[in-house]
């Protein structure tokens, strides 16, 4: 952890960086993937706003509910669902890449593309579930 | 001719002095949230519209609450494992680093407490 010299007299020259490169759908499945994960670290504390509103009682659950109901609820809540279906699904190709499987070139931007879309299906698709009575199956 | 000690050498740790652990714990993490992420989904799209009774009920049955807390435990070393990299690759002064880890973990170890907290009053004592 040694510190990087960074009051230099003038500007250093910079290595080209993402402002520059054209991008390729395998850039964005990258940052993304990143970002996703930030993402769900503050989502664990709407998870565990959740569970400690089910052990406190009617009132602190109701109160968490009404507030997940309203519009921003359902946005943050439609953000959470998307960012663990990426994920997931994005996690399961790293894991492939780490036993070696999917490094040609044409297979990663096919599966980039495949993620992308996947992910915005199966939370859409979860969603439209909520919504039109599908879920609500452990009442 | 290498400049590495026989016994860097033997320890096989490279310039991290951990070798792979970190690696090889977030791939592990990773490998266990697969299901468990699934079970996670399907129990909250089940758990839509429900009253405040049948969440309880579902939450004290023993192998959902082992589940969920054994969600909750791994999800979030997997999230401080990979809350670690970030803050490796983009903060670089020293103080700055350590500050920023100390209170990723401090609220990593937050939440699970917090959640087992709940878990366990919810399960109750076995009567």
């Amino acid at each position: 952890m040694a510190d990087t010299p960074h009051r230099a007299q003038r500007p250093r020259p910079l290595s080209p960086f993402v402002t520059i490169y054209h991008w390729p759908v395998t850039m964005a499945t990258s940052i993304v993937h990143r970002f996703t994960g930030i993402g769900l670290a503050g989502g664990t504390v709407l998870l565990a706003w959740w569970l400690y509103a089910v052990a406190s009682g009617p009132d602190s659950f109701r109160e968490f509910t009404d507030l997940a109901g309203t519009p921003l609820g359902q946005v943050i809540l439609f953000l959470i669902v998307w960012s663990l279906a990426f994920h997931l699904i994005n996690g399961i190709r790293h894991l492939a890449w780490d036993m070696g499987f999917g490094f040609s070139k044409a297979t990663a931007q096919t599966n980039s593309i495949l993620v992308i879309a996947g992910s915005i299906l199966v939370a859409a698709l979860f969603f439209a579930a909520a919504f039109s009575g599908y879920g609500g199956y452990y009442q | 001719m290498s400049l590495e000690t026989p016994l860097h050498k033997v320890e096989g740790l490279g310039s991290s002095h951990s070798g792979v652990t970190h690696f090889w714990r977030q791939r592990v993490t990773a490998a266990a949230l697969i299901p468990l992420a699934i079970w996670f989904a399907v129990s909250v799209l089940g758990l839509v519209g429900a009253h405040e009774a049948a969440t309880l009920a579902f939450l004290s049955k023993p192998l959902n609450a082992i589940l969920m807390a054994a969600f909750v435990v791994i999800a979030v070393y997997h999230m401080a494992l990979g809350m670690q990299v970030v803050i490796d690759d983009y903060v670089y002064t020293s103080w700055q680093k350590l500050s920023l880890m100390l209170l990723m973990r401090g609220f990593a170890l937050a939440v699970i407490a917090a959640c087992l907290y709940a878990l366990l009053r919810i399960a109750g004592p076995i009567v």
